[in-house]
């Protein structure tokens, strides 16, 4: 099992992701799955104009490996790489990426939705959105946190 | 007695609220994560200080979350005070 995780500033590509990942993989991993996810252009009901995104350099990243850890306890996983962008981002530009590699494709669709849902809820990172002259720390949604319990509960999707 | 010099962060709002993202602070050996809250509840600023003071503002020694407010620090520990997080 490899796991790369980091935290940037810089933009990132799926394709170069993608290919490394490919070149670490062995024949016996069938299935890939990747996620991105990009700023929202009406992420609270109005245009956000920039999107601030601070970490906590190191403890960030641990609650990431943290993260990965409960994955890899429910799903065999051969490869996971999560990349997370920091800073000041603009609607439509690319903010996490989250790819599984694994033997069949329920567990990597499982794993990587797992991944998705405690990053929106535990992984420490905090936003502020700025439209016009008001800006504003937000916190994660009702929707994030009923997401991320879901998967505790008992059939959870994937289990 | 002797004293301990310890590395303060802040994150975020209370960055903000505090108007620094760190400081070095001196404390009495042997003092606890709730004396250094006591001390920094003094030298802030008003805004600052009832910042820190929020009950939902986690306190974080050496990068690693705290369940007790009577941890000893120990000299050159990162005390971090962060707000609730958003994720990612």
């Amino acid at each position: 099992m490899t796991v790369s995780i980091r935290v940037q500033r810089e933009d990132f590509s799926l394709a170069d992701e993608w290919t490394a990942l490919r070149a670490r993989t062995g024949t016996g991993s069938g299935a890939i799955a990747a996620f991105a996810g990009l700023v929202r252009e009406d992420a609270r009901g109005g245009p956000t104009e920039t999107l601030f995104l601070e970490h906590y350099p190191g403890m960030t990243e641990s609650s990431i490996a943290d993260i990965v850890r409960e994955a890899e306890e429910r799903w065999p996983l051969d490869d996971v790489v999560i990349v997370h962008r920091v800073g000041e981002l603009k609607p439509g530009d690319q903010i996490v990426l989250v790819l599984v590699a694994s033997g069949h494709r329920a567990a990597a669709f499982a794993a990587c939705e797992f991944l998705m849902d405690y990053l929106k809820t535990r992984a420490v990172f905090w936003k502020k959105e700025t439209r016009g002259a008001a800006s504003e720390w937000i916190r994660s949604t009702e929707d994030d946190f009923e997401r991320a319990a879901s998967w505790s509960e008992p059939g959870a999707a994937g289990d | 007695m002797g004293a301990v010099t310890v590395r303060v962060l802040f994150f975020a709002s209370l960055r903000e609220a505090v108007h620094e993202d760190a400081l070095d602070l001196s404390l009495p050996s042997g003092a606890t994560v709730a004396d250094l809250r006591a001390v920094l509840g003094e030298r802030l600023s008003g805004e600052g200080a009832r910042a820190i003071a929020d009950g939902d503002v986690r306190v974080a020694v050496n990068q690693r979350l705290l369940h007790s407010a009577q941890t000893r620090l120990a000299a050159g520990d990162e005390v971090a005070f962060l707000p609730p997080v958003t994720g990612g």
